[in-house]
């Protein structure tokens, strides 16, 4: 166990070291001055200036990306040229929106998704199995954003029972879950769809084992050996998706949090898009990355509790 | 023959037919703007009713569905043509080092969020359709790299691969002879997936404005526009969600429905 | 009064019937073993008395357990009564248990699912049927960590925790090696005597069959062809598919005498070790010796066999000599050229040797017609034959076999087992190469298959002078077609010498053991046939 968790961990540090490589060098050398691609072709000359020393692009290569991991690491991203203020400080306004949605659509999609697919998997060919099934096909089909737009439609322009968009703030959490719920919910179907089809095709290919067969020998009823064997090994391959989705899912809250004005890190990423403001870019998609990465080293780690025979192979 | 095989077969010929038939003929010139005749409901003349700026809305789909398919077939021929010899070379020399560098590889492309890759790409080089292709292409690589190299696995410790190997045939000469043809169904299943997968990030990318810049025509960013205007015209936003959902419901049934047809064996329980 | 009597049973699936009018009675205490070639519906029948059987099954007659019907007891019924009434065991140990719980956990879930009794005492009662069981190993290990026969031994705890009156058996030992398998049969027995269970034991091996069972059932195509206690059925065989089977197991084919001439294989003080995965954190990778030493020579048209159980070393010395896995020392020549020549397989070599392998399914390309299949290694050749010469070359490998040339233009699914393996004898004969591996080539074959294809390779040793390499677990096949043979264990080959001299008088003790093990054929005796 110590030695799979110390090899994950080996693999998790290599991978944040290749990431900031690839995120340093699309942002910093492939644009070649990146200065004067911030502040476009009719710059002044001393800005321009003023923004090399900032950004310290007099500096070798080398001395940047280690001062600039450096600063990372000490919770530094370095200042944002259109806001004039830390990107660290931008950044942690803005995660206490992006991070609850996507927990809280995780949250859903699994709460969905996994009585769904053992429901279906439980009940083969049966109606409610072509029923969820069906369902799924839709969910997984359907883009969320235009799914938001027709919850928008019906929940808030026409029901009225939640407001169309905005974020009130945690001073009172209800009223902050309330206004992240339609966006949750527009982020976690179509995830419950995979997910719940996932868990169904697992667990199916569960029951064909010849464990199941022994269980059943032993006087389990399909349901009990279903429950007490097939579930927890079906659950192997879905803990790699949840993992996977979770990036989705904080990913795509960019796309949502625009939909329903959120003041997320997507709304930060895309005015910084639009300001050419590369130093938030920057630390905003590092910091998703270094997230996911987290993750799923986490969903590694949960792979060995639930399979022994990954505690002792390497 | 499943019923799902052909209504997704039927869905799925009838857009790409509509792409290509985009070529010949369109009702409407979806770049002359006819503000006087702007929000139409379906009607006669505009089957499927007009947009802000009067333009027709069944032409606007039917050069989107042009866009769409384009990008989305040329994202997986990019996953396809690179992803499947790396996933067969690195089956190939299973264990080796350059195996681990390859699967490590794609496991690290897995950690980016394709969304987020997508905007550095068109943060640095602007967007357009091409940026687009090339950020849904970079993650079908691994895609198919994984599944490729999942399904050759087994097969190279096969009997018929070992005695192709007595027989002195190279790994080269063995992984096109031998594997590859046995791993086309899968393929082509996972193709048509990802084709589906590659029309929806298409519809997101344009949406939020990275993918195709106009005048071309795209479903995403018909959505986009139509988004202020959902509750004076909901036609205007449910018929372009309508398309996607509709083209990738019909990718979606037809790949299942290939799988279950070129995987005859019945995965059935016993009991 | 019986405790299983099953009677005229009948099964159809789809519209396929699979069972004929099957009867079959068990007393307590008392062994039954159905037996057949695959096919033949013995296994459906045991599922059928556990209720078991695949969705979509329809059944006629009625298998009474004591006093219950089980066609016609509720499922909810029939769940209390598996695992209680009756248990169950199955042929293969490796996936038979679920590799995410304990192996206590999972002989406790018996007991709990059927009586009110705390965790703790179930796990008290599990530990102590594994011990029934003769497994020494502690009940909070995992499948994984223990061996086919283990596994197997904890699976037989999880059947009989409850003591149940009936023990069904499917194929229990045929995934085991020899010596296992009468260890395992040896529990069976005894567990029979003591609880005074009936065992329904279903298993293709007539020498199992002949050893453990007071009354065999046999079947052919869903029916019953023959039943009748052990002794009378031994001595005055009836039915002509019994007297066939019986004839095919004991098969002995007739070779050629072997000339002794000039060497064609050497190996030479040949090892190859393993790195096991790291115990701990930084102690060093534990190592796995697979070969140690090993030394023979095969001549020139010299039939030799290799014996040995499972993780003895055979595949890894098989994979050495085909040249496809390399070894760490010593060196292995055909014909006065290395194996391997500068870490590349030698290509002057592969024209030199073919290879047979077990699986008949598994060998060949699906996707490829049978002639692309068989020319496949023609390619090695200096002068790859095309054309006419290819076609020729073709049909004179088919027909070599006893097959025709019109077989070449089919695909492989149309072909039965015992076709495919000529097939395969076929493609290793199409370079007309001077040694043969047969790695367990005969080993998934019925019995009078297996017959035909061993009649085949003495047929082949006639018309030319053909050098091989049997690899088989099975001693009666080995003994019947080779010249010579060796015994390996742990990597060595311990014991080496005439094929006769080594089975009637072994010298090595583990020899001895393998060849005590080995269930034999009694004598039998076959009724006059009536016409």
């Amino acid at each position: 166990m110590i030695r799979y968790t110390l090899g994950r961990l080996l693999s998790l540090i290599i991978s944040l070291v290749i990431a900031s490589l690839v995120i340093f060098s699309v942002i910093e050398v492939i644009p070649g001055d990146p200065a004067s691609f911030m502040l476009g072709i009719n710059a002044r000359e001393d800005t321009l200036a003023a923004l090399r020393s900032e950004m310290g692009l007099d500096q070798p290569l080398v001395v940047r990306y280690f001062d600039w991991v450096i600063g990372l690491l000490q919770g530094d991203f370095g200042n944002s040229w259109t806001y004039k203020t830390p990107v660290s400080e931008l950044i942690s306004d803005r995660i206490w929106v992006s991070l609850p949605l996507a927990i809280y659509a995780l949250i859903l999609s699994t709460l969905i998704a996994f009585p769904a697919g053992i429901l279906a998997a439980s009940r083969r060919g049966g109606a409610s199995d072509v029923t969820i099934m069906g369902a799924t096909q839709m969910g997984v089909a359907i883009p969320n954003f235009w799914f938001a737009m027709i919850m928008v439609l019906i929940f808030a322009i026409h029901l009225r029972w939640f407001s169309a968009g905005g974020f009130p703030g945690w001073s009172n959490p209800l009223q902050g879950i309330k206004s992240l719920t339609l966006p949750a919910i527009s982020l976690a179907l179509p995830q419950a769809a995979i997910l719940a089809r996932i868990m169904r095709s697992s667990l199916l290919d569960m029951l064909s084992e010849d464990f199941i067969r022994t269980a059943r020998a032993k006087g389990l009823t399909r349901g009990q050996a279903l429950w007490r064997h097939a579930v927890r090994n079906a659950l192997i391959p879905v803990l790699t998706i949840i993992g996977l989705q979770f990036s989705f899912l904080l990913a795509g809250g960019i796309i949502i949090e625009q939909i329903f004005f959120l003041p997320g890190l997507g709304r930060l990423i895309f005015q910084a898009i639009s300001a050419r403001d590369l130093i938030v870019v920057e630390s905003v998609v590092m910091l998703l990355v270094f997230t996911v990465i987290i993750v799923n080293f986490a969903v590694d780690i949960a792979y060995a509790a639930v399979d022994p025979r990954l505690r002792i192979k390497a | 023959m499943k019923p799902g095989l052909i209504i997704g077969s039927f869905l799925s010929i009838i857009f790409i037919g509509l792409a290509f038939f985009s070529f010949i003929w369109i009702p409407y010139d979806i770049e002359a703007l006819e503000i006087s005749n702007k929000l139409k409901k379906p009607n006669f003349n505009h089957w499927l009713g007009t947009d802000h700026f009067g333009r027709d809305i069944f032409s606007m789909i039917m050069m989107g569905a042009r866009t769409s398919i384009a990008v989305a077939l040329l994202a997986v021929g990019i996953g396809v043509v690179i992803g499947v010899p790396l996933g067969l070379f690195s089956a190939a020399r299973r264990g080796s080092f350059i195996d681990e560098v390859i699967m490590r590889g794609n496991d690290l492309i897995f950690a980016f969020p394709s969304l987020v890759i997508a905007i550095l790409i068109t943060a640095v080089f602007g967007p357009s359709a091409v940026n687009a292709i090339v950020a849904i292409g970079i993650f079908n690589i691994p895609v198919f790299a994984r599944l490729t190299r999942a399904a050759a696995l087994p097969l190279w410790e096969r009997d018929f691969i070992l005695s192709a190997r007595v027989c002195g045939k190279s790994e080269a000469r063995i992984s096109i002879e031998h594997i590859l043809p046995n791993i086309t169904n899968l393929m082509i299943v996972q193709g048509t997936i990802q084709f589906s997968l590659g029309i929806l990030a298409e519809a997101s990318l344009s949406y939020i404005g990275l993918g195709a810049q106009p005048p071309t025509a795209s479903w995403g960013r018909m959505l986009a526009d139509a988004q202020t205007l959902v509750s004076i015209a909901p036609h205007v936003a449910l018929v372009p969600g309508l398309a996607i959902l509709l083209m990738v419901l019909g990718l979606n049934l037809m790949g299942d429905g290939l799988r279950d047809l070129f995987d005859p064996r019945i995965k059935g329980d016993r009991t | 009064m019986s405790l299983l009597n099953v009677k005229n049973l009948s099964l159809s699936i789809g519209s396929f019937q699979i069972l004929h009018d099957v009867s079959i009675d068990v007393l307590p205490g008392e062994i039954v073993a159905i037996t057949g070639e695959s096919g033949s519906g013995k296994s459906l029948t045991a599922l059928a008395v556990m209720g078991l059987l695949p969705y979509g099954s329809v059944m006629k007659g009625s298998i009474w357990l004591e006093e219950k019907n089980i066609l016609t007891t509720s499922e909810h019924d029939l769940c209390s009564m598996r695992g209680r009434a009756m248990g169950m065991v199955f042929q293969e140990p490796m996936t038979a248990l679920n590799p995410v719980k304990t192996i206590g956990n999972q002989v406790a879930e018996t007991i709990i699912i059927h009586e009110r009794v705390t965790k703790f005492e179930a796990n008290k009662r599990a530990a102590d049927m594994l011990q029934r069981v003769g497994l020494t190993v502690d009940p909070s290990r995992y499948p994984h960590e223990l061996s086919g026969g283990q596994r197997q031994r904890v699976v037989i705890a999880m059947a009989i925790a409850l003591r149940p009156k009936l023990l069904i058996a499917d194929e229990p030992t045929t995934a085991l090696d020899v010596t296992t398998q009468a260890r395992i049969l040896e529990l069976l027995k005894d567990l029979v005597a003591d609880f005074d269970m009936g065992l329904l034991i279903i298993t293709h091996d007539l020498a199992v069959v002949a050893e453990i069972a007071d009354k065999i059932v046999v079947m052919q195509n869903g029916c019953i062809v023959e039943a009748a206690k052990t002794q009378e059925l031994l001595h005055n065989i009836r039915h002509p598919y019994t007297k066939a089977l019986f004839n095919a197991s004991t098969h002995r084919v007739i070779l050629p005498k072997y000339i002794p001439s000039s060497p064609l294989l050497s190996v030479e003080s040949v090892a190859r070790t393993y790195n096991l995965p790291r115990k701990s954190v930084f102690g060093s990778r534990p190592k796995f010796q697979a070969l140690d030493g090993v030394s023979f020579h095969i001549s020139q048209g010299e039939r030799v066999g290799l014996v040995g159980e499972s993780g003895c070393g055979k595949s890894t010395l098989t994979r050495a000599i085909l040249g496809l896995e390399e070894v760490q020392r010593g060196q292995i020549m055909l014909d006065g050229q290395s194996v391997f020549s500068q870490k590349k397989p030698n290509l002057e070599v592969r024209r030199k040797m073919q290879v047979v392998f077990q699986d008949p399914y598994g060998s060949f390309n699906p996707r490829h017609r049978v002639d692309r299949l068989i020319a496949e290694p023609l390619h090695v050749l200096e002068n790859t034959p095309i054309g006419k010469d290819r076609d020729l070359a073709i049909s004179k490998a088919l027909e070599d076999v006893g097959l025709s040339a019109v077989d070449s233009k089919k695909y492989i699914h149309e072909f039965s087992g015992g076709q495919r393996q000529r097939i395969a004898i076929a493609r290793a004969l199409i370079i007309e190469p001077e040694l043969i591996i047969f790695d367990e080539a005969v080993s998934a074959l019925d019995v009078s298959v297996r017959a035909q294809v061993l009649d085949l390779i003495a047929d082949l040793c006639r018309k030319r002078p053909l050098a091989y390499l049997f690899i088989s677990h099975d001693l009666s096949v080995v003994r019947t077609v080779t010249d010579r043979v060796m015994v390996m264990q742990l990597g060595q080959i311990i014991e080496q010498g005439q094929t006769e001299q080594v089975f009637s008088n072994p010298q090595h003790t583990y020899t001895q053991s393998l060849i005590a093990a080995a269930p034999t054929l009694p004598e039998v005796t076959y009724a006059i046939e009536t016409v």
